[in-house]
């Protein structure tokens, strides 16, 4: 065993030029195509993940303006069928889990004073497969045959004797490949958090976006693989004419549900967790305090993670379930408020006794309290299960699951971009416009959905691609069609700032919010070693102690330089003790040429390509190979 | 197109009978709660975010904060949801399918209609109809639901929730409606290319005047008149026999709606199209001109067919 | 950080080879993940054989007479992988590429039994539900079997080049692991599709 001496000085003259030698990645194609830098790969996380949002945005345009009236003619039924599937899978799949992933990716080592993630190659393999992923099932619009049976795909109405075309391969095969890259990103965030943190970082000072992805990348272990079995079912059933749903065969349809939601539910805590994690530690820069409640939200968010696995079958309150576990699943699903509604109080009690500076990411914050309080009490009706007889499929569960995913998610998200896009470019976002973007996007946005309680509650089932007039229910789809369009129009002005900002905005300096993580101790955009030290850590907010009379303990530029090539600091997994100093890899092409033969084989599959899909196997079984051989 | 002028907007929350009225009760509670939650958050929000605004503030670890989070976010919780839950649990027994039931009726799931079939205990025998199920008031009808296909769901908001259709298990629901009258119902569960148009009408009369219907509907068709035989003839040896069923006529078919009592029922297709001369034509016309993904197909008549068919099936009451 | 915890920073080892090892710590996720898999393939077992209406299993029981041999096979694989890596644990190459060749040859002679038991079946993955559901559950660890081969090749060819030691060996470990896991997997795999017809008589 090699044991190096690193020595924990002070920066010394030249430190920064040789880790930047070190750590930057290649210039030229090979560096693009290659890099495994954490802090590349989460800004092409959320870019991409941003244009999913602006493609799923767009193909829900399209249907509110179907919808706008009665018996319209702008869409057929199968085109909105494709659209309102392909809008249910690219929100779900590839926008709002991403666009956490990217956060995540761009901000953990930076947050756990870290120099890269635990695999970063791993990191790059996870990033090709999503695009790739993403690019698989978009590329069915191009064979005309987009997924159409709705995101959660039931059966049999998704098996070959009523989907004959290859709608619902593109489906099931593209979900497949985009387990792999969420699975090895959740292995990757669980060890970085395990082994890579600052020295003194012990879990109880974890930011708690951090206790938000880990407990969603636990989530994701543990759900994820019931998709990739019911995928598998329904792959085999319909090419190979196997029987797991087929009721003739001692298969049954319910098979199908159960698996689906037993992933389906618990995702739906993945893809908001880390979002409410990021409020929780950019609303409290604002509040000019720490957050209240600090261990009660770590335990609300990791206790609802766990709670998120047994409240499945609430989706399946219609299909005749037993009445003992119906009322099982409805208590639990009553259960798993509390751990929201403790997160709820924390932030406003957060509010309350801190002295707010409004910003726009404060902002987005308060405004993301108050859809995510609608979208909560909302959700409580629908887990009563003789109301949520009249509730389930209804626009009354589109305005209860748009004010979850968007008022938790996406509002969370463009408050996270307008708090840590700064960190990203150096350069601040427009306050002004910023403003103006938050109050058209909420305005917008309550325009639109919450009309749609009541479209719902007047009887409008879900997923139809038109209505006839004369049932009451034209006004309020129109009024949710304007507010439709105003949110896309606050969308835009978004867009349009980090556009403006590129080249106007003030450059932010390090740490623009006097705010306490570890991120902002260091230049904005970081250098490609994060890090010229690695910091020693002594509280939750190791820039805020000295303001909170508690002493500057944390070192910041004193700690180990680890500059004799790509190294980082391996700690302990609970109280980041040092351990080991780490060896990162240098940029590689296996991620993607892996990825790419994963796609191969994704491709074979759908076209029945036997040989193709061989080859991609064996190509991918070669590319893991060479990537391991030391 | 137009809905009668007999439907109403279908409210759930304004039930008309005792399988949906437990639903709408908790159903208001719920939504009472909800509202007045929403509105404490968004002052609390409001008030916490106006009331110590400061620019440029130092950073401070003023107050504890953890009241908040004890009160607000354990114990008020904690007691509405107990209050919910028991709502809960004795709603559901409220709105249970009761043991005896004036009439038992076969609700069949099809792409993208429905198939309603009265059992007669006494004889034994099937009364078949379509898209409109009649109910005598007053008393719970009990409805055995199954499919052809995929998997539907029932549902009529203001009589009942939704019940799923699914293969291979027999789902049981119930209705009542307390007065006569015209309820909409639709298919709940997404079920392809032609959802939108899988609707259904609960047509809710009197014991005596259900009696009367029913025994009408059982009737194989009368002879046609006159006027109308070439139409049948059209009708019965023609395409349409192929698929669909008037009993008492050589028309046999299978997969479609029974047209025996065709004219009787309000709507055509499952709800796109109401039953009046312009709409079947139309409707037979060019089915898909309505309803793009149905099954079934433009026959080709010319003018002068289409009037007689049309002139036939209305006779058919 | 206190003076001294900064002062033992000065010799820290590189890249720890035991389970302190990101590496080992992955593995040992993926195995998480991989079991799930595999618990949700035998929840849809025994959901639909559950609610079946007729005989469950429909052709009866699987029968044992190779099967249970076969189960011995790979319990052996696990222990000659066992030897092999506390083999090189101590230096021993000689255990080491002994114990790897044979772990080796256990692993293919059980995935060659079970093609001789899928060939002798007499239903086959679409006679029914019950079919699609034993070829997939038996096939999906069949393929991890065909993985930990891989894996098992790659490294008996780097313990041939000498890339392994006492104190350096990370590869043998988490190869190990993922080996045992396939064994553990086949013992439910094999008490829920084998033995529990059998118990619930």
């Amino acid at each position: 065993m090699t044991v190096t001496t690193i020595t924990p000085d002070q920066r010394s003259a030249g430190l920064e030029e040789r880790l930047e030698r070190i750590w930057e990645t290649a210039p030229g194609l090979l560096g693009v195509l290659g890099t495994v830098d954490h802090k590349a790969i989460g800004k092409r996380y959320l870019a991409t993940a941003f244009l999913f949002l602006i493609l799923g945005g767009l193909e829900a345009s399209a249907m509110r303006l179907q919808l706008a009236g009665p018996e319209r003619h702008l869409l057929g039924p199968e085109q909105y069928n494709q659209l309102f599937t392909m809008h249910g899978v690219t929100m779900i799949f590839l926008y709002a889990s991403p666009i956490l992933s990217g956060f995540s990716n761009f901000l953990w080592p930076l947050l756990l004073g870290s120099r890269d993630m635990a695999f970063p190659r791993l990191n790059a393999l996870s990033y090709w497969v999503f695009l790739f992923a993403g690019l698989f099932l978009y590329s069915s619009f191009l064979v005309g045959q987009a997924p159409d049976r709705g995101w959660f795909a039931y059966v049999p109405l998704t098996e070959a004797a009523y989907s004959p075309g290859l709608n619902m391969d593109f489906y099931a095969l593209g979900l497949i490949l985009l387990t792999v890259s969420t699975t090895v990103g959740a292995i990757n965030f669980i060890v970085t958090a395990f082994t890579m943190r600052a020295p003194g970082m012990s879990v109880n000072r974890l930011p708690i976006f951090m206790w938000g992805t880990l407990t969603t990348s636990f989530a994701v272990l543990f759900a994820l693989p019931a998709l990739t079995v019911a995928c598998v079912f329904l792959y085999f059933d319909r090419r190979f004419g196997m029987h797991f749903f087929d009721t003739a065969a001692g298969g049954h349809p319910l098979l199908w549900q159960h698996l689906f939601w037993i992933f389906g539910h618990p995702w739906v805590y993945i893809i908001v967790l880390p979002a409410m994690g990021m409020v929780s530690d950019y609303l409290p820069v604002f509040c000019r305090r720490p957050l209240v409640g600090y261990t009660f939200v770590a335990l609300a968010t990791v206790s609802t993670g766990i709670l998120g696995f047994g409240v499945w079958a609430h989706h399946m309150f219609a299909t005749g379930l037993p009445p003992v576990s119906t009322t099982f699943f409805s208590a639990a699903s009553m259960v798993i408020t509390l751990p929201s509604a403790v997160a709820v109080f924390a932030w406003i009690a957060t509010i309350w006794h801190g002295r707010p500076v409004v910003r726009t990411p404060f902002l987005f914050a308060a405004g993301f309290v108050v859809l995510f309080v609608i979208g909560g009490v909302s959700g409580v009706a629908t887990a009563a299960v003789p109301f949520d007889w009249q509730l389930t499929d209804t626009y009354f569960v589109v305005a209860h699951l748009h004010y979850v995913l968007i008022g938790i998610n996406l509002f969370a998200v463009i408050g996270a971009f307008y708090f840590w896009l700064p960190k990203m470019t150096g350069r601040m976002l427009s306050e002004r416009l910023g403003r103006w973007n938050f109050w058209i996007m909420f305005v917008g946005f309550n325009l639109a959905f919450l009309p749609m309680h009541v479209t719902g509650l007047m009887g409008m089932p879900r997923r139809i691609y038109t209505y006839p007039a004369g049932l009451g229910w034209d006004t309020l789809n129109l009024i949710s069609t304007i507010g439709s369009f105003v949110f896309a129009f606050g969308i835009l002005l978004f867009l349009v700032n980090v556009w403006w900002s590129r080249r106007h905005g003030t450059l932010a300096g390090p740490n623009p919010w006097d705010a306490p993580t570890l991120e902002w101790s260091i230049p904005s955009p970081p250098p490609p070693y994060n890090f010229a030290v690695i910091p020693t850590v002594e509280s939750r907010h190791p820039l805020w102690e000295a303001e909170l009379g508690e002493g500057a303990r944390s070192k910041l530029d004193v700690g180990p330089t680890l500059d004799q090539g790509r190294e980082t600091l391996g700690t302990s997994a609970l109280d980041a003790e040092p351990e080991q100093v780490l060896r990162m890899p240098e940029d590689s092409l296996w991620p993607l040429l892996l990825g790419l033969a994963l796609t191969v084989t994704a491709y074979g599959l759908l076209i029945s390509g036997w040989w193709i899909a061989g080859a991609g196997g064996a190509l991918s079984i070669v590319f893991v190979a060479g990537w391991l051989w030391p | 197109m137009i809905l009668p002028r007999t439907v109403q907007t279908p409210v759930m929350l304004h039930p008309a009978g005792p399988a949906a009225s437990p639903l709408a009760s908790l159903g208001w509670v719920l939504l009472g709660i909800s509202v007045v939650v929403v509105l404490v958050v968004s002052v609390l929000v409001l008030v916490a975010a106006l009331r110590a605004r400061q620019e440029g503030a130092a950073v401070s670890r003023s107050g504890q904060g953890l009241t908040w989070i004890v009160v607000g976010g354990l114990a008020v919780p904690a007691v509405i949801l107990t209050f919910v839950f028991v709502l809960t649990v004795r709603t559901l027994g409220a709105a249970a399918v009761p043991s005896h039931s004036a009439a038992t009726i076969e609700v069949v799931g099809h792409r993208w209609w429905w198939e309603v079939r009265y059992r007669d205990s006494l004889s034994a025998s099937i009364t078949t109809t379509a898209n409109e199920l009649h109910v005598p008031t007053g008393q719970p009808v009990r409805l055995e639901l199954s499919t052809a296909d995929v998997i539907h769901s029932f549902w009529v908001p203001e009589l009942a929730g939704k019940t799923d259709l699914i293969p291979g298990q027999h789902n049981v629901a119930w209705v009542q409606a307390d007065h006569p009258g015209v309820y909409w119902g639709t298919c709940g569960e997404y079920c392809g290319l032609e959802h939108a148009r899988m609707q259904l009408t609960v047509v809710a009369e009197s014991p005596a005047a259900f009696r009367r219907w029913l025994d009408q509907q059982r009737q194989p068709a009368g002879l046609a008149s006159a006027s109308a035989m070439a139409g049948q003839a059209l009708v019965t040896d023609g395409a349409c026999a192929l698929c669909h069923t008037i009993r008492g006529t050589a028309a046999g078919g299978a997969l479609g709606p029974d047209l025996t009592h065709v004219a009787s029922r309000r709507m055509l297709a499952a709800g796109t199209v109401a039953n009046t001369r312009g709409g079947l034509a139309a409707w037979i016309a060019n089915p898909h001109a309505l309803k793009p993904g149905t099954a079934m197909p433009a026959v080709g008549l010319s003018g002068p067919e289409l009037q007689a068919v049309v002139a036939y099936l209305e006779t058919l009451r | 950080m206190s003076a001294p915890a900064i002062a033992a920073l000065r010799a820290l080892p590189v890249e720890l080879q035991d389970r302190r090892a990101p590496a080992w710590w992955g593995v040992v996720f993926l195995i998480a993940t991989e079991a799930s898999l595999f618990a949700y393939l035998l929840f849809s077992y025994f959901y639909l054989g559950s609610i079946a209406r007729g005989a469950w299993p429909p052709h009866g029981p699987p029968e044992l007479r190779l099967a249970l041999p076969n189960t011995f096979v790979l319990l052996a694989s696990s222990g000659t992988m066992w030897w092999a890596e506390s083999g090189i644990r101590r230096g021993s190459q000689g255990r080491l590429r002994a114990g790897l060749l044979l772990t080796i040859v256990l692993g293919a002679v059980f995935l060659a039994v079970q093609m001789i038991e899928y060939h002798n079946s007499d239903f086959g993955p679409r006679t029914d539900a019950y079919g699609s559901l034993f070829y997939t559950v038996t096939g999906f660890h069949g393929a991890h079997v065909a993985v930990g081969l891989l894996m098992l090749l790659v490294v008996m060819v780097r313990a041939w080049l000498g890339h392994f030691a006492e104190g350096r060996h990370l590869a043998i470990t988490n190869t190990a692991w993922y080996w045992h896991f396939v064994d553990v997997v086949w013992l439910a795999v094999f008490t829920s599709l084998y033995l529990s017809p059998r118990l619930a008589g």
